[in-house]
């Protein structure tokens, strides 16, 4: 499999997260969506970096690294969140937080 | 092939089964068939990185958030909102339009996997990309601290007071 393989591996896996990111009402899936969209772009990264794209440095394997800490801080932060948010309304689903349109 | 198959179906599967643990379980398959993967392309450091990261820390942070919330609730609500075919009308055409792209790109045929070398990569975070690296430290500290603070209940002040 050369470049493109890795190429359209990654988009399938982006379109599967943008799509139960969008579509899923459980907060918690919604973050797992996230991940799942962090783990394509990085996918993405280390195809460009092996087949020798802006790779003088590795760039790609240090972009994957960085971007692999921000998606743990993010992940953190908003599992924290959403347990905050279900422990005052006793729900997971988030077309029940409306409090702002009421 | 199989690495490829795992990533798609272990997606797939974490998004669309009812059960939110179901759907943990296939996230972390497909975590593991990209470590899998990123150990094919050459870059071993960031597969190990991967199982660390994400299959040992934010699956098992993940699973944890979801057995506190969800108090084995047998009557499972629909996964999907309404608007999940435009959802998944939007999602296609975006695949399609990058995927047009992808094409239309002239790539230079190069099918030679050209591995990580650890000495450049750690020259390279200790040098060129120093500022991201120390940045990111503190990041990882403010989001410890903004999670301890968050998730932290609301009796704890009133004995701290």
């Amino acid at each position: 499999m050369a470049l493109e393989g890795y190429l359209l591996l990654s988009l399938a896996l982006f379109g599967i997260g943008a799509f139960g990111f969008l579509a899923r009402r459980n907060a918690i899936m919604m973050l797992i969506c996230i991940e799942l969209m962090l783990n394509a772009v990085n996918l993405a990264l280390v195809a460009f970096n092996a087949f020798d794209y802006y790779a003088a440095d590795d760039a790609g394997a240090v972009f994957s690294l960085l971007i692999m800490a921000v998606a743990a801080a993010e992940a953190t932060v908003g599992l924290a969140l959403v347990i905050a948010i279900i422990r005052t309304r006793q729900t997971p689903e988030v077309d029940d937080y409306a409090d702002l349109k009421e | 092939m199989v690495l490829a198959a795992g990533v798609l179906g272990g997606g797939l599967a974490a998004v669309l089964l009812r059960n939110v643990i179901h759907s943990a379980v296939a996230m972390m398959v497909c975590f593991g068939a990209l470590a899998g993967t990123y150990a094919l392309l050459g870059a071993p450091i960031v597969a190990a990185a991967q199982v660390l990261i994400y299959l040992g820390a934010i699956s098992v942070l993940i699973l944890f958030a979801i057995m506190l919330t969800q108090a084995g609730d047998a009557n499972l609500p629909a996964p999907f909102q309404r608007q999940a075919p435009v959802a998944a009308v939007v999602a296609i055409a975006l695949v399609l339009l990058v995927g047009w792209a992808v094409f239309q790109t002239d790539w230079a045929n190069s099918t030679v996997i050209i591995a990580v070398d650890l000495n450049r990569l750690a020259a390279a975070i200790f040098n060129d990309y120093a500022l991201p690296f120390e940045i990111v430290a503190f990041l990882l500290l403010a989001a410890i601290i903004g999670a301890i603070y968050l998730a932290r209940r609301p009796e704890d002040d009133e004995r701290a007071n």
